[in-house]
């Protein structure tokens, strides 16, 4: 695997796993249980969508091929999709998206603040960006995680079984590959393990407040960085992509 | 053929500083700093533009805008192009920007990070409703001296 190769890869994990999640909370747009909380999760979720347009549109312009942002965001399969599982999870209730939130954001803040210092300025000019409104997400879904699990009886225990859930799902943002290993090698992108343990401190620290219990089992799933989905992501990507499919090319 | 003569920079700007911003129309996008350099590149005239925030549906109707404004005022050769960084802060709005927001009923953005005062009475006992608003720029506040809503334009 060359360098390109790497990145392309490594680009389709970021702007994949910004690009699901920014649809799944975009699923909450009129439903949400305030119009404050609405407002929130909409504005999030464009902010994820924004990120998305940088990534994907620099792995296009990496790849070589021609493809826009648009067209990997819309005429991609499956199988080609890099995202985490994590970020296809359903949404469940207002607080297990919260949670799948809180846990996305951990992680995407301490990646962004490792990419700042990437030896690709376009990379990094990106995460310079990004980090700006993750900050403002990663305080949001800590609030509400800490509010919700120290709540009421009724949503401390549904924030416990959202937190077990959920949390099989996060070992595999630290899991890292080959595509890694060419990308740490050439100052490109951390190696994901090294963002574990301040995860932990920073997950520990906001489940502690929010009177939460992490699960002691450290079982991962993953698949999604290369491509094995669960059937959640197929269900996404025919709502998301319905129109270019049916009427391709369309605009307006 | 006609020959038109190159309008001086300055006068680009000042151009640009009729411009307002489509979701704050009280503030110009010089005022909001997010036109970070005109220049002349041989006989193209390039215009950058940072985004606000990276999802914001503002930016695409900000291109139009600069791109119909200018075309309109005779310039033919222009680009537009987008620089990410530095990412855009408020800091850079202007005073003038930050007077007119505040005039309009939006608190401007302090670096500590709420309010300083209320932009309908002038009170101080604020309190937040919302870290996000009705566009990403903004949050929701309140007053407890006069119980009005307003928004306030984040810091960052
Ligand atoms: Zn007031």
């Amino acid at each position: 695997m060359n360098r390109d190769q790497a990145l392309f890869e490594f680009l389709l994990r970021m702007g994949d796993s910004t690009l699901i999640l920014s649809h799944r909370i975009s699923e909450w747009c009129g439903h949400a249980p305030v119009i404050e909380e609405d407002i929130a999760l909409a504005n999030t979720a464009l902010d994820l969508i924004g990120q998305t347009q940088f990534w994907l549109e620099l792995a296009g312009e990496v790849e070589g091929k021609g493809r826009t942002a648009d067209n990997l965001a819309h005429l991609r399969d499956a199988w080609d999709f890099r995202n985490l599982l994590l970020v296809e999870r359903p949404n469940g209730d207002f607080g297990k998206t919260l949670m799948r939130q809180f846990l996305f954001d951990v992680w995407q803040s301490l990646m962004l603040a490792k990419l700042k210092g990437s030896s690709d300025q376009r990379i990094a000019d990106i995460a310079e960006k990004a980090s700006k409104e993750v900050a403002y997400h990663v305080e949001r879904s800590a609030n509400t995680v800490i509010s919700l699990g120290d709540g009421t009886e009724e949503s401390h225990q549904r924030m416990q079984d959202a937190l077990e859930d959920l949390y099989p799902y996060v070992g595999e943002m630290f899991i890292g590959d080959k595509v890694d290993e060419v990308l740490v090698k050439a100052g490109i992108a951390p190696d994901p393990a090294s963002l574990r343990a301040e995860y932990d401190r920073i997950v520990g620290d906001v489940m502690y407040k929010a009177t939460l219990q992490l699960p002691e089992d450290d079982f991962a799933h993953q698949g999604g960085k290369t491509g094995r989905h669960t059937e959640h992501l197929g269900y996404i990507l025919a709502d998301m992509q319905f129109l270019q499919r049916a009427y391709p090319g369309a605009e307006w | 053929m006609v020959t038109l003569t190159r309008p001086s920079i300055d006068q680009v700007w000042q151009w640009l500083d009729t411009i307002p911003d489509p979701e704050i129309p009280v503030i110009t996008l010089v005022d909001l700093g997010i036109i970070r350099d005109v220049e002349w590149q041989d006989q193209v005239l390039v215009i950058t533009v940072t985004p606000t925030y990276s999802g914001c549906p503002a930016t695409s109707i900000i291109n139009l805008d600069i791109e119909t404004t200018l075309r309109e005022k005779g310039v033919e050769n222009l680009r537009l192009e987008r620089r990410l960084s530095p990412a855009w802060t408020t800091d850079w709005l202007s005073d003038k920007g930050r007077a007119a927001l505040e005039k309009y009923g939006i608190a401007p953005p302090e670096p500590a990070g709420g309010p300083r005062r209320c932009p309908h009475c002038g009170g101080d006992n604020l309190e937040k409703t919302s870290q996000f608003g009705s566009t990403p720029c903004k949050a929701l506040w309140r007053c407890k001296d006069c119980l009005e809503p307003f928004d306030y334009f984040k810091c960052i």
